[in-house]
């Protein structure tokens, strides 16, 4: 089972994804699988590094919180571009960061820059920090602390 | 062109709705390319209509289709799927190259590169 | 009476998504920088796949969305493509 199907889960999205395109019928699931089956196993001479996350309650309540932040920045930026304000500045933050894992620092890349309002510019490997540019920054530690509460100790939960 | 699909009331009031948000957050996000001023800021005007706009239009078609065909009709879910992971990369890239380029040049005020630094010390 | 008020705001959101096109468009067209104009064509094909997609809710076929998921996957990479050549000078290093 292991030697026939070495990434389950990417298997499994892709037969998903063939049959959202095509329409379910018995002929597409059976072509849609061993298409699945074959890409899926490209992936074993890219050597990919074990992700080891843990599936569980984390990974929902993240999911959530990463949608509600999205509309509710929406809406501040939104507000931002509408209204001029006088007071509002932009800049750069640098974030001291304690994640190592390279996946959940990559998630945390695409929620952070997902998130209107935010934007992750480089990652320094060598001293663990983030540089990221905040169109609103009003108080830098407030920021900190917000991706640091929010995000960092949840990314931690699911992934070290 | 005046057409739209046999929808009943309640959902083409839907539909409508959410066409209407969506379409109008994109406009926003596209707004703020105009009116913001450095391009640090801009980066983050189409956000916008990548995350809100493109999800509410995206909903609404699953909306219309689903009712429309009378069973889920989801694969507007692999659009939704393919702009949320795609956005971040390309602005990341976007943002890391802008922020090359001013280094390069000096002109504009950005913080610089930490190991660069070292180096030079 | 109510598919022509349905059509009539499927119009107007589509004359919305086109009027957002504009403004991508004028930013992709004046810079000032490279890097604006590349982002001004980002925004520019995210608002063409989005119009796509109210077509295929206008005329109610499924074909459009076919489009629009191609939009999204070319404009995805021409925009990564432009990128990389800003940073590097070069695509395929």
């Amino acid at each position: 089972m292991k030697r026939l199907l070495p990434f389950p889960l990417l298997a499994l999205a892709l037969l998903v994804m063939w049959i959202l395109l095509t329409g379910f019928s018995p002929g597409h699931v059976l072509l849609g699988g061993v298409v699945a089956v074959l890409i899926s196993r490209t992936m074993l001479s890219l050597r990919p590094d074990a992700a080891g996350y843990r599936p569980g309650l984390a990974v929902i309540r993240l999911a959530g919180m990463v949608c509600a932040d999205i509309l509710r920045s929406n809406i501040a930026v939104a507000r931002i571009v509408l209204f001029r304000r006088t007071d509002r500045k932009s800049g750069f933050l640098h974030l001291p960061t304690g994640l190592r894992n390279p996946h959940a620092l990559a998630v945390l890349a695409v929620i952070i820059t997902a998130t209107p309002g935010t934007l992750w510019v480089q990652h320094d490997a060598r001293r663990h920090v983030i540089l990221i540019h905040v169109l609103d920054l009003v108080d830098e530690e407030e920021w900190i602390r917000l991706i640091k509460d929010r995000y960092e100790r949840l990314l931690m939960e699911i992934f070290e | 062109m005046i057409q739209a699909p046999d929808l009943p009331i309640w959902a083409a009031i839907v539909v409508g709705l959410l066409l209407l948000a969506g379409s109008t957050i994109t406009l926003i996000g596209t707004f703020g390319l105009l009116r913001l001023k450095t391009f640090y800021e801009r980066v983050h005007a189409p956000t916008l209509g990548t995350t809100l706009g493109a999800g509410l239009i995206l909903a609404a078609s699953i909306l219309c289709f689903t009712v429309l065909y009378s069973r889920p009709v989801i694969h507007e879910i692999l659009i939704g799927i393919v702009v949320t992971l795609t956005t971040p990369v390309t602005l990341m890239l976007l943002a890391r190259a802008a922020i090359y380029r001013d280094r390069t040049e000096g002109t504009s005020p950005v913080p610089p590169d930490a190991l660069t630094k070292d180096r030079d010390q | 009476m109510s598919l022509l008020i349905l059509a009539l705001v499927i119009t107007t959101s589509q004359i919305i998504l086109g009027l957002a096109m504009i403004f991508a468009a004028y930013r992709m067209l004046r810079g000032p920088r490279a890097q604006d104009r590349v982002l001004g064509l980002d925004a520019l094909y995210i608002g063409a796949m989005l119009l796509l997609v109210t077509y295929g809710i206008q005329t109610g076929r499924t074909l459009y969305f076919e489009a629009a998921l191609a939009i999204g996957l070319l404009g995805f990479a021409g925009t990564v493509a432009l990128g990389k050549f800003l940073m590097r000078g070069e695509v395929i290093e």
